[in-house]
């Protein structure tokens, strides 16, 4: 199944969840906010959030600014 | 001490966290600089480098974070990243921040106001980035911005306080906090802004990218307490005229 993350397409397996995918990807679920086809998903929703075929997500943290 | 939103800060110099060669220097020169409030900028995590966390090196019980919507062009897009903040930082704090033009960045006064309205009736504390109009800064603290952050000059110029004559009517005008942003470039710019009765001042290039930024972070924060204390001693008169120090009297012996 397709997606797109960051603006790159990605494969990744059906029913995967958003924890799995930020695991798979080497990502500390605790430093991001996970933006899923415009609309921010609470963090303690990632595990429980299923991926659908097609989904486009952004995945966003803090970074040094002014 | 200087007080926002309710929240109280020891230190008047805000810290930026952007420009500094590496997260080791930057968490050096924060802690020098003496800074409570940091602000931060929010981005795509770079999948190539998934590791590359420079904000796990600050600890949030020390530094306030104060997350911007840099990059934002419009209101539409600061309220989405002011969103997106609010979601990973924990926090509701947000510098608002809308330049449409990559050139000169500086703030688009209209979007400005109507993205402080909206985010303010949807719980922010917004400290916006704008253009030094005295007129914008009563419109912006009347729908309930939290301070109001003037730009001495744009962003990342070094240019010091070109604005001096609007920062000074916008300080006697507000009832909240002002924060001059932008452009200091000198520990001098710091201290002259604090001079005039800015409630704080917020820095980041001008630390970041000197030689030595600890150092350079020191010399801000002693700049900034001196400008705050001249500021509350009272600065004597300007006057087109001289006035001897000396006494004019007793030179009689001469003539």
């Amino acid at each position: 199944m397709n997606i797109t993350v960051n603006g790159e397409p990605k494969e990744t397996s059906p029913n995967n969840s958003i924890l799995n995918l930020l695991n798979e990807l080497e990502i500390n679920a605790q430093t991001v906010v996970v933006e899923c086809d415009n609309t921010i998903i609470k963090q303690e929703e990632y595990a429980t959030t299923i991926l659908q075929d097609g989904a486009v997500l952004e995945l966003i943290r803090f970074v040094g600014g002014g | 001490m200087l007080e926002i939103a309710g929240k109280t800060f020891r230190s008047r110099l805000f810290g930026g966290t952007g420009k500094f060669a590496s997260a080791k220097v930057m968490k050096e020169a924060l802690m020098a600089s003496g800074s409570e409030m940091i602000t931060v900028a929010l981005r795509r995590v770079d999948l190539n480098d998934p590791e590359d966390d420079i904000m796990a090196n600050l600890d949030r019980d020390h530094f306030w974070f104060l997350p911007n919507t840099s990059g934002a062009r419009d209101a539409e897009e600061a309220i989405r990243l002011a969103n997106l903040a609010r979601a990973v930082g924990n926090t509701n704090w947000l510098k608002l921040e809308v330049t449409p033009d990559p050139r000169t960045l500086l703030p688009d006064p209209i979007e400005t106001l109507r993205a402080t309205e909206l985010l303010v009736k949807d719980g922010f504390v917004v400290l916006p980035y704008m253009n030094a109009d005295p007129i914008l800064a009563l419109k912006l603290q009347d729908v309930g911005a939290a301070a109001v952050m003037p730009l001495g000059s744009p962003i990342g110029t070094n240019q010091g306080v070109l604005t001096k004559f609007q920062v000074k009517i916008i300080i006697d005008q507000a009832r909240v906090p002002v924060v001059v942003d932008a452009g200091l470039g000198a520990p001098s710019h710091a201290a002259a802004a604090m001079e005039m009765g800015a409630d704080a001042v917020l820095v980041n290039t001008a630390i970041a990218v000197a030689g030595d930024p600890v150092r350079m972070a020191r010399a801000f924060a002693a700049a900034v307490d001196a400008g705050r204390a001249a500021f509350e001693s009272g600065l004597g008169r300007q006057g087109p005229e001289a006035s001897a120090s000396s006494p004019e009297t007793g030179l009689d012996f001469l003539r």
